[in-house]
Protein backbone atom coordinates (compact mmCIF):
# COMPACT_ATOMS: atom_id res chain seq x y z
CA UNK A 1 0.00 0.00 0.00
CA UNK A 2 1.45 3.88 -1.12
CA UNK A 3 1.61 6.32 1.83
CA UNK A 4 0.06 8.55 -0.56
CA UNK A 5 -1.92 7.53 -4.39
CA UNK A 6 -2.64 10.23 -6.70
CA UNK A 7 -4.74 8.32 -9.52
CA UNK A 8 -5.78 10.19 -12.65
CA UNK A 9 -6.21 14.09 -10.61
CA UNK A 10 -8.13 16.68 -12.65
CA UNK A 11 -8.61 20.31 -11.31
CA UNK A 12 -10.27 22.92 -12.86
CA UNK A 13 -11.31 26.35 -11.14
CA UNK A 14 -14.78 28.06 -11.14
CA UNK A 15 -12.95 30.38 -13.93
CA UNK A 16 -12.75 27.65 -16.29
CA UNK A 17 -9.07 27.22 -15.70
CA UNK A 18 -7.02 24.00 -15.58
CA UNK A 19 -4.68 23.61 -13.30
CA UNK A 20 -4.60 19.52 -12.86
CA UNK A 21 -4.79 16.99 -15.63
CA UNK A 22 -4.64 13.83 -15.15
CA UNK A 23 -1.83 13.43 -12.54
CA UNK A 24 -0.65 10.34 -11.01
CA UNK A 25 2.06 9.79 -8.42
CA UNK A 26 2.50 7.70 -5.79
CA UNK A 27 4.69 7.74 -2.68
CA UNK A 28 6.04 4.91 -1.18
CA UNK A 29 5.84 5.52 3.02
CA UNK A 30 9.67 6.39 3.96
CA UNK A 31 10.30 7.93 0.82
CA UNK A 32 11.08 11.65 -0.19
CA UNK A 33 10.13 12.77 -3.28
CA UNK A 34 10.24 16.46 -4.88
CA UNK A 35 7.64 17.77 -6.89
CA UNK A 36 9.50 20.90 -9.42
CA UNK A 37 7.85 22.53 -11.67
CA UNK A 38 7.97 26.22 -12.97
CA UNK A 39 5.44 28.85 -11.63
CA UNK A 40 1.78 28.07 -12.44
CA UNK A 41 2.56 24.66 -12.92
CA UNK A 42 -0.59 23.31 -10.23
CA UNK A 43 1.88 22.66 -7.28
CA UNK A 44 0.44 24.51 -4.88
CA UNK A 45 -3.60 22.77 -6.31
CA UNK A 46 -1.70 19.64 -5.86
CA UNK A 47 -1.00 20.52 -2.79
CA UNK A 48 -4.21 21.94 -1.67
CA UNK A 49 -5.62 18.03 -3.15
CA UNK A 50 -3.42 16.05 -0.79
CA UNK A 51 -5.61 17.13 2.71
CA UNK A 52 -9.16 17.89 0.89
CA UNK A 53 -8.96 21.37 0.60
CA UNK A 54 -10.22 20.93 -2.79
CA UNK A 55 -12.63 18.77 -4.12
CA UNK A 56 -11.19 16.91 -7.56
CA UNK A 57 -13.04 17.10 -10.74
CA UNK A 58 -11.85 13.80 -11.84
CA UNK A 59 -9.62 11.11 -10.40
CA UNK A 60 -8.66 10.26 -6.65
CA UNK A 61 -6.19 11.10 -3.49
CA UNK A 62 -6.02 8.07 -1.31
CA UNK A 63 -3.60 8.42 1.90
CA UNK A 64 -2.52 5.34 3.01
CA UNK A 65 -5.79 3.09 3.13
CA UNK A 66 -7.90 6.00 3.00
CA UNK A 67 -9.75 7.48 -0.26
CA UNK A 68 -10.40 11.33 0.49
CA UNK A 69 -13.88 11.85 0.71
CA UNK A 70 -16.19 14.39 3.30
CA UNK A 71 -16.12 11.31 5.56
CA UNK A 72 -12.30 10.37 5.63
CA UNK A 73 -11.03 14.88 5.67
CA UNK A 74 -10.52 14.41 9.46
CA UNK A 75 -8.43 11.45 9.49
CA UNK A 76 -6.56 12.56 5.93
CA UNK A 77 -5.96 16.13 7.89
CA UNK A 78 -4.49 14.02 10.31
CA UNK A 79 -2.30 11.88 7.78
CA UNK A 80 -1.13 14.67 6.00
CA UNK A 81 0.90 17.69 7.25
CA UNK A 82 1.11 20.47 5.22
CA UNK A 83 3.87 23.20 5.86
CA UNK A 84 2.40 26.23 3.52
CA UNK A 85 4.13 29.24 1.94
CA UNK A 86 3.96 31.68 3.95
CA UNK A 87 4.26 31.17 7.50
CA UNK A 88 1.76 34.64 7.98
CA UNK A 89 -1.14 32.35 6.77
CA UNK A 90 -0.46 29.26 9.08
CA UNK A 91 0.78 30.87 12.01
CA UNK A 92 -1.99 32.72 13.12
CA UNK A 93 -2.59 32.15 17.20
CA UNK A 94 -1.37 34.22 19.61
CA UNK A 95 1.63 32.52 20.92
CA UNK A 96 3.88 29.84 19.25
CA UNK A 97 3.12 27.13 21.58
CA UNK A 98 -1.19 27.66 21.30
CA UNK A 99 -0.04 27.51 17.45
CA UNK A 100 1.44 24.24 17.60
CA UNK A 101 -1.08 22.77 19.68
CA UNK A 102 -3.83 24.38 17.60
CA UNK A 103 -3.56 20.51 15.44
CA UNK A 104 -3.58 18.19 18.44
CA UNK A 105 -6.33 20.46 20.07
CA UNK A 106 -8.56 19.91 16.89
CA UNK A 107 -7.90 16.11 16.85
CA UNK A 108 -9.18 16.32 20.70
CA UNK A 109 -5.58 15.74 22.59
CA UNK A 110 -6.34 17.60 25.73
CA UNK A 111 -4.29 19.11 28.85
CA UNK A 112 -1.23 17.11 30.03
CA UNK A 113 -1.17 15.05 26.64
CA UNK A 114 -1.42 18.29 24.60
CA UNK A 115 1.68 20.50 26.34
CA UNK A 116 3.65 17.40 25.58
CA UNK A 117 3.03 16.84 22.57
CA UNK A 118 3.63 20.66 21.76
CA UNK A 119 7.02 21.15 23.86
CA UNK A 120 8.14 17.76 22.17
CA UNK A 121 7.73 19.15 18.75
CA UNK A 122 8.89 22.52 19.72
CA UNK A 123 11.95 20.50 20.96
CA UNK A 124 12.36 18.81 17.26
CA UNK A 125 12.53 21.87 15.39
CA UNK A 126 14.66 23.74 18.17
CA UNK A 127 11.82 26.08 19.28
CA UNK A 128 11.38 25.69 23.12
CA UNK A 129 12.72 28.78 23.94
CA UNK A 130 10.85 30.79 21.90
CA UNK A 131 7.08 28.55 22.70
CA UNK A 132 5.13 31.83 24.40
CA UNK A 133 6.55 34.71 21.88
CA UNK A 134 4.04 36.19 19.30
CA UNK A 135 4.72 34.38 15.81
CA UNK A 136 5.14 37.46 13.98
CA UNK A 137 8.13 38.39 16.24
CA UNK A 138 10.35 35.66 14.69
CA UNK A 139 12.58 35.86 12.01
CA UNK A 140 11.41 33.79 8.53
CA UNK A 141 13.34 30.91 9.43
CA UNK A 142 12.25 30.34 12.81
CA UNK A 143 8.55 31.22 11.34
CA UNK A 144 9.07 28.37 9.02
CA UNK A 145 10.10 25.99 11.70
CA UNK A 146 7.38 26.78 14.01
CA UNK A 147 4.94 26.05 11.01
CA UNK A 148 6.40 22.46 10.54
CA UNK A 149 6.12 21.94 14.54
CA UNK A 150 2.40 22.93 13.95
CA UNK A 151 2.37 19.75 11.74
CA UNK A 152 4.40 17.47 13.31
CA UNK A 153 2.59 17.65 16.49
CA UNK A 154 -0.32 15.84 14.53
CA UNK A 155 2.25 13.32 14.14
CA UNK A 156 1.57 12.81 10.43
CA UNK A 157 2.44 9.64 7.88
CA UNK A 158 3.24 12.36 5.58
CA UNK A 159 4.74 16.14 5.36
CA UNK A 160 3.87 18.04 2.71
CA UNK A 161 5.92 21.73 2.05
CA UNK A 162 5.61 24.30 -0.08
CA UNK A 163 8.65 26.16 -1.05
CA UNK A 164 9.86 25.63 2.04
CA UNK A 165 13.41 27.68 1.15
CA UNK A 166 11.43 30.23 -0.24
CA UNK A 167 13.15 34.07 1.33
CA UNK A 168 15.34 31.93 3.71
CA UNK A 169 19.17 32.81 4.35
CA UNK A 170 21.28 30.07 3.56
CA UNK A 171 22.17 29.18 7.36
CA UNK A 172 17.91 28.77 8.01
CA UNK A 173 17.72 26.80 4.72
CA UNK A 174 20.57 24.43 5.85
CA UNK A 175 19.30 24.40 9.16
CA UNK A 176 15.32 23.43 7.90
CA UNK A 177 16.59 20.55 5.87
CA UNK A 178 18.70 18.64 8.54
CA UNK A 179 15.41 19.65 10.42
CA UNK A 180 13.55 18.23 7.74
CA UNK A 181 16.09 15.48 7.27
CA UNK A 182 15.29 14.45 10.83
CA UNK A 183 11.50 14.63 11.49
CA UNK A 184 9.92 14.33 7.72
CA UNK A 185 10.73 10.29 7.00
CA UNK A 186 7.73 10.60 4.29
CA UNK A 187 8.17 13.88 2.48
CA UNK A 188 6.68 15.37 -0.57
CA UNK A 189 8.76 18.69 -0.91
CA UNK A 190 7.34 21.31 -3.27
CA UNK A 191 9.17 23.34 -4.76
CA UNK A 192 11.23 25.46 -7.90
CA UNK A 193 14.54 24.62 -6.20
CA UNK A 194 16.10 22.52 -7.55
CA UNK A 195 19.73 22.21 -5.02
CA UNK A 196 17.01 22.08 -2.15
CA UNK A 197 15.37 18.51 -3.61
CA UNK A 198 18.98 17.33 -4.62
CA UNK A 199 19.86 17.61 -1.23
CA UNK A 200 16.51 16.37 0.14
CA UNK A 201 15.00 13.90 -2.29
CA UNK A 202 16.41 10.68 -4.03
CA UNK A 203 13.31 10.74 -6.53
CA UNK A 204 11.70 14.01 -8.13
CA UNK A 205 8.85 14.10 -10.42
CA UNK A 206 8.08 17.43 -12.66
CA UNK A 207 5.12 18.95 -13.07
CA UNK A 208 4.08 21.36 -15.70
CA UNK A 209 0.87 22.12 -17.01
CA UNK A 210 -1.03 20.11 -14.69
CA UNK A 211 0.65 16.95 -15.74
CA UNK A 212 3.61 14.97 -14.28
CA UNK A 213 6.23 14.70 -16.83
CA UNK A 214 8.75 13.45 -15.37
CA UNK A 215 9.50 10.79 -12.54
CA UNK A 216 13.14 9.95 -11.87
CA UNK A 217 15.90 9.94 -9.39
CA UNK A 218 16.69 13.72 -8.76
CA UNK A 219 20.30 13.70 -9.81
CA UNK A 220 19.38 11.88 -13.14
CA UNK A 221 16.39 14.74 -13.57
CA UNK A 222 18.74 17.40 -12.48
CA UNK A 223 21.63 16.11 -15.22
CA UNK A 224 18.35 16.61 -17.75
CA UNK A 225 19.65 20.45 -19.17
CA UNK A 226 17.11 19.58 -22.46
CA UNK A 227 14.76 18.00 -20.09
CA UNK A 228 14.75 20.95 -17.47
CA UNK A 229 14.58 23.55 -19.99
CA UNK A 230 11.69 21.90 -21.58
CA UNK A 231 9.81 22.54 -18.82
CA UNK A 232 11.25 26.18 -17.63
CA UNK A 233 13.29 24.65 -14.62
CA UNK A 234 16.69 25.96 -14.15
CA UNK A 235 20.35 25.15 -11.96
CA UNK A 236 21.21 28.35 -9.92
CA UNK A 237 24.38 30.46 -11.65
CA UNK A 238 27.80 28.53 -11.07
CA UNK A 239 25.96 25.31 -9.83
CA UNK A 240 27.59 22.15 -10.19
CA UNK A 241 25.66 19.18 -10.22
CA UNK A 242 28.66 16.78 -9.89
CA UNK A 243 30.12 19.32 -6.29
CA UNK A 244 26.89 18.41 -5.15
CA UNK A 245 26.51 15.16 -5.52
CA UNK A 246 30.27 14.05 -4.55
CA UNK A 247 29.23 16.37 -1.12
CA UNK A 248 25.68 14.46 -0.95
CA UNK A 249 27.93 11.19 -0.82
CA UNK A 250 30.18 12.37 2.07
CA UNK B 1 0.43 51.32 17.01
CA UNK B 2 2.93 48.75 17.27
CA UNK B 3 0.84 45.91 16.21
CA UNK B 4 -0.26 42.64 17.78
CA UNK B 5 1.87 43.60 20.81
CA UNK B 6 -0.83 46.13 21.71
CA UNK B 7 0.02 48.56 24.46
CA UNK B 8 1.50 45.93 26.46
CA UNK B 9 4.74 46.87 28.53
CA UNK B 10 6.46 44.05 29.83
CA UNK B 11 7.32 44.08 33.42
CA UNK B 12 6.91 42.56 36.95
CA UNK B 13 4.69 44.27 39.20
CA UNK B 14 1.97 42.88 41.20
CA UNK B 15 -0.33 44.18 38.60
CA UNK B 16 1.09 42.29 35.80
CA UNK B 17 1.45 39.25 37.95
CA UNK B 18 -2.04 39.21 38.56
CA UNK B 19 -4.41 36.63 36.61
CA UNK B 20 -6.22 38.37 33.74
CA UNK B 21 -9.40 37.62 34.30
CA UNK B 22 -9.48 39.33 37.77
CA UNK B 23 -8.04 42.26 35.82
CA UNK B 24 -10.73 42.28 33.28
CA UNK B 25 -13.96 42.06 36.24
CA UNK B 26 -11.96 44.66 37.99
CA UNK B 27 -11.75 47.25 35.02
CA UNK B 28 -15.85 46.75 34.62
CA UNK B 29 -16.80 47.49 38.29
CA UNK B 30 -14.01 50.49 38.34
CA UNK B 31 -15.60 51.71 35.19
CA UNK B 32 -19.45 51.07 36.48
CA UNK B 33 -18.62 53.11 39.68
CA UNK B 34 -16.88 55.96 38.44
CA UNK B 35 -20.43 56.42 35.75
CA UNK B 36 -22.24 55.82 38.68
CA UNK B 37 -21.08 58.70 40.41
CA UNK B 38 -22.80 62.52 40.53
CA UNK B 39 -21.03 64.54 38.25
CA UNK B 40 -21.61 67.43 41.08
CA UNK B 41 -19.32 64.82 43.62
CA UNK B 42 -15.73 66.53 42.15
CA UNK B 43 -14.05 65.03 45.14
CA UNK B 44 -15.15 61.66 44.09
CA UNK B 45 -13.14 62.16 40.89
CA UNK B 46 -10.45 63.27 42.72
CA UNK B 47 -10.45 60.03 44.55
CA UNK B 48 -10.64 58.27 41.46
CA UNK B 49 -8.30 59.49 39.60
CA UNK B 50 -5.83 59.06 42.71
CA UNK B 51 -6.25 55.58 43.04
CA UNK B 52 -5.45 55.24 39.07
CA UNK B 53 -2.43 57.65 39.38
CA UNK B 54 -1.03 55.02 42.59
CA UNK B 55 -1.43 51.94 40.54
CA UNK B 56 0.05 53.51 37.33
CA UNK B 57 2.81 53.89 40.04
CA UNK B 58 2.67 50.37 41.49
CA UNK B 59 3.07 49.17 37.98
CA UNK B 60 5.61 51.13 36.91
CA UNK B 61 4.20 52.85 33.70
CA UNK B 62 5.25 56.28 33.20
CA UNK B 63 2.58 59.44 33.21
CA UNK B 64 3.97 60.28 29.55
CA UNK B 65 3.05 57.04 28.03
CA UNK B 66 -0.36 57.24 29.56
CA UNK B 67 -0.81 61.03 28.52
CA UNK B 68 -0.28 60.18 24.61
CA UNK B 69 -2.28 57.17 24.74
CA UNK B 70 -5.10 59.41 26.28
CA UNK B 71 -4.78 61.52 23.29
CA UNK B 72 -8.01 58.68 21.94
CA UNK B 73 -10.57 60.29 23.76
CA UNK B 74 -9.66 64.06 22.13
CA UNK B 75 -13.02 63.76 20.35
CA UNK B 76 -15.20 63.10 23.23
CA UNK B 77 -13.38 66.01 24.82
CA UNK B 78 -14.25 68.72 21.68
CA UNK B 79 -17.66 67.62 22.28
CA UNK B 80 -17.07 68.13 26.22
CA UNK B 81 -16.03 71.70 25.04
CA UNK B 82 -18.92 72.21 23.55
CA UNK B 83 -21.54 71.37 25.64
CA UNK B 84 -21.06 74.53 27.47
CA UNK B 85 -22.22 76.70 24.26
CA UNK B 86 -24.69 73.95 22.77
CA UNK B 87 -26.69 73.49 26.21
CA UNK B 88 -29.57 76.09 26.75
CA UNK B 89 -30.74 77.19 30.29
CA UNK B 90 -29.22 79.61 33.37
CA UNK B 91 -25.75 80.87 32.51
CA UNK B 92 -23.03 82.11 33.60
CA UNK B 93 -20.30 84.62 32.27
CA UNK B 94 -16.78 84.29 31.68
CA UNK B 95 -15.81 87.44 30.02
CA UNK B 96 -17.29 88.03 26.75
CA UNK B 97 -18.75 84.53 27.12
CA UNK B 98 -22.37 83.34 27.91
CA UNK B 99 -22.02 79.43 28.89
CA UNK B 100 -24.94 77.24 30.29
CA UNK B 101 -24.16 76.13 34.00
CA UNK B 102 -26.01 72.69 33.28
CA UNK B 103 -23.93 72.32 29.98
CA UNK B 104 -20.78 72.86 32.01
CA UNK B 105 -21.66 70.52 34.38
CA UNK B 106 -22.44 67.81 31.60
CA UNK B 107 -18.85 68.97 29.77
CA UNK B 108 -17.15 68.28 33.10
CA UNK B 109 -19.15 65.21 33.76
CA UNK B 110 -17.80 63.41 30.01
CA UNK B 111 -14.24 65.10 30.34
CA UNK B 112 -14.07 63.20 33.98
CA UNK B 113 -15.38 59.90 33.76
CA UNK B 114 -13.87 59.54 30.18
CA UNK B 115 -10.52 60.09 31.12
CA UNK B 116 -10.87 58.16 33.85
CA UNK B 117 -12.22 55.35 31.81
CA UNK B 118 -9.21 55.32 29.73
CA UNK B 119 -7.00 55.07 32.11
CA UNK B 120 -8.34 52.20 33.64
CA UNK B 121 -8.43 50.54 30.07
CA UNK B 122 -4.99 51.83 29.61
CA UNK B 123 -3.51 50.21 32.84
CA UNK B 124 -5.06 46.74 32.18
CA UNK B 125 -3.97 46.71 28.48
CA UNK B 126 -0.78 47.76 30.40
CA UNK B 127 -0.14 45.03 31.90
CA UNK B 128 -1.71 42.34 30.44
CA UNK B 129 -0.07 40.73 26.66
CA UNK B 130 -2.92 40.61 24.46
CA UNK B 131 -2.96 36.60 24.57
CA UNK B 132 -3.68 36.57 28.13
CA UNK B 133 -6.18 38.99 28.00
CA UNK B 134 -7.93 36.24 25.49
CA UNK B 135 -7.10 33.73 27.78
CA UNK B 136 -8.80 35.69 30.50
CA UNK B 137 -11.87 36.24 28.96
CA UNK B 138 -12.36 32.71 28.15
CA UNK B 139 -12.17 31.69 31.44
CA UNK B 140 -15.23 34.92 31.97
CA UNK B 141 -16.89 32.34 29.44
CA UNK B 142 -17.02 35.37 26.77
CA UNK B 143 -18.22 33.97 23.39
CA UNK B 144 -16.23 31.82 21.26
CA UNK B 145 -17.04 33.38 18.09
CA UNK B 146 -15.78 36.88 20.02
CA UNK B 147 -13.10 35.47 20.84
CA UNK B 148 -11.78 34.08 17.70
CA UNK B 149 -12.64 37.19 15.79
CA UNK B 150 -10.54 39.40 18.86
CA UNK B 151 -7.55 36.97 18.22
CA UNK B 152 -7.69 37.10 14.21
CA UNK B 153 -8.30 41.11 14.77
CA UNK B 154 -5.42 41.44 16.71
CA UNK B 155 -2.82 38.98 14.47
CA UNK B 156 -3.51 40.58 11.17
CA UNK B 157 -4.34 43.77 11.88
CA UNK B 158 -0.30 43.85 12.40
CA UNK B 159 -0.01 42.54 9.02
CA UNK B 160 -2.08 44.29 7.22
CA UNK B 161 -0.60 47.92 9.10
CA UNK B 162 2.62 46.31 7.94
CA UNK B 163 1.49 45.77 3.81
CA UNK B 164 -0.16 49.58 4.04
CA UNK B 165 2.97 51.22 5.24
CA UNK B 166 5.08 48.78 2.76
CA UNK B 167 2.81 49.77 -0.27
CA UNK B 168 2.66 54.07 0.69
CA UNK B 169 6.89 53.62 1.11
CA UNK B 170 7.19 51.60 -2.99
CA UNK B 171 4.61 54.49 -3.96
CA UNK B 172 6.86 57.34 -2.04
CA UNK B 173 10.07 55.29 -3.80
CA UNK B 174 8.42 56.20 -7.31
CA UNK B 175 7.73 59.30 -6.95
CA UNK B 176 4.33 59.46 -5.20
CA UNK B 177 3.27 62.77 -3.26
CA UNK B 178 0.09 62.55 -2.20
CA UNK B 179 -0.59 66.06 -0.39
CA UNK B 180 -3.73 67.07 -1.63
CA UNK B 181 -6.94 65.60 -1.72
CA UNK B 182 -7.58 64.95 -5.77
CA UNK B 183 -3.64 63.26 -5.48
CA UNK B 184 -5.52 60.63 -3.10
CA UNK B 185 -6.22 58.31 -6.09
CA UNK B 186 -3.30 56.03 -5.74
CA UNK B 187 -3.69 55.81 -1.80
CA UNK B 188 -7.94 55.16 -2.36
CA UNK B 189 -6.87 52.47 -4.92
CA UNK B 190 -3.75 50.95 -2.41
CA UNK B 191 -6.16 50.73 -0.05
CA UNK B 192 -8.45 48.75 -1.84
CA UNK B 193 -5.67 46.12 -3.04
CA UNK B 194 -5.13 45.85 0.38
CA UNK B 195 -8.92 44.77 1.12
CA UNK B 196 -8.76 42.36 -1.85
CA UNK B 197 -5.59 40.81 -0.21
CA UNK B 198 -6.71 40.56 3.15
CA UNK B 199 -9.78 38.57 1.59
CA UNK B 200 -7.56 36.17 0.06
CA UNK B 201 -5.09 36.28 2.66
CA UNK B 202 -8.46 35.31 5.04
CA UNK B 203 -9.23 32.24 2.00
CA UNK B 204 -5.47 30.90 2.72
CA UNK B 205 -5.72 31.33 6.30
CA UNK B 206 -8.77 29.32 6.36
CA UNK B 207 -7.28 26.56 3.93
CA UNK B 208 -4.45 26.46 6.48
CA UNK B 209 -6.34 26.09 9.76
CA UNK B 210 -8.83 23.50 7.95
CA UNK B 211 -5.28 21.60 6.77
CA UNK B 212 -4.91 21.16 10.38
CA UNK B 213 -8.57 19.89 11.07
CA UNK B 214 -10.17 22.86 11.87
CA UNK B 215 -14.40 22.57 12.21
CA UNK B 216 -15.15 25.79 13.77
CA UNK B 217 -13.53 25.75 17.40
CA UNK B 218 -11.09 27.28 18.41
CA UNK B 219 -9.36 24.62 21.19
CA UNK B 220 -8.91 27.54 23.57
CA UNK B 221 -8.36 25.61 26.33
CA UNK B 222 -5.22 27.12 26.61
CA UNK B 223 -5.99 29.75 29.22
CA UNK B 224 -4.71 30.44 32.35
CA UNK B 225 -5.39 28.43 35.61
CA UNK B 226 -8.22 29.44 37.69
CA UNK B 227 -7.20 32.42 40.04
CA UNK B 228 -6.89 32.61 43.93
CA UNK B 229 -9.39 34.07 46.50
CA UNK B 230 -5.74 36.47 47.55
CA UNK B 231 -5.56 36.88 43.34
CA UNK B 232 -9.71 38.01 43.54
CA UNK B 233 -9.14 39.88 46.83
CA UNK B 234 -6.19 41.63 45.64
CA UNK B 235 -7.64 42.51 42.11
CA UNK B 236 -10.66 43.44 43.23
CA UNK B 237 -9.37 46.04 46.00
CA UNK B 238 -8.72 49.55 43.77
CA UNK B 239 -12.58 48.22 42.33
CA UNK B 240 -14.49 48.28 45.98
CA UNK B 241 -13.21 50.93 47.08
CA UNK B 242 -14.30 52.78 44.07
CA UNK B 243 -17.59 51.26 44.32
CA UNK B 244 -17.83 52.44 47.91
CA UNK B 245 -16.81 56.00 47.05
CA UNK B 246 -19.55 55.57 44.42
CA UNK B 247 -22.25 54.87 46.70
CA UNK B 248 -21.29 57.15 49.94
CA UNK B 249 -22.07 60.14 46.65
CA UNK B 250 -25.60 58.23 45.91
CA UNK B 251 -26.10 58.39 49.66
CA UNK B 252 -25.07 61.57 50.79
CA UNK B 253 -26.11 63.99 47.34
Amino acid sequence: MKALDVAGLGHVYPDGHRALDGVELAVDAGERVAVLGPNGAGKTTLMLHLAGLLEATEGAVSVGDLRIEKRTLAEVRRRVGIVFQSPDDQLFMPTVADDVGFGPANLGVKGEALRERVAAALADVGLSDLAHRPPHHLSVGQQRRAALAGVLAMRPDIVVCDEPSANLDPAARRDLAGILQRTAPTLLLVTHDLPYALQLCERAVILDAGKVVADAPTAEILADAALLARHRLELPFGFSLEAARSSLRH
Amino acid sequence: MNGAEGLFRPGDSPLHRLAPQTKVVALVVFSFAVAATDREAVWAFGAYAAILVALFWLARIPAGWIMVRSLVETPFLLLALAFPFLVGGATVEAGPLDLSIDGLWAGWNLFAKATLGVWAALLLAATTPVAALLAGLARLRCPDILLQITAFAVRYAHLTIAEVTQMRLARLARCDDPRFLWQAGALARSLGTVFIRSFERGERIWQAMAARGYTGRLPLDVGPAAASARQWTAAMGAPALAAGIAMWTAVAM
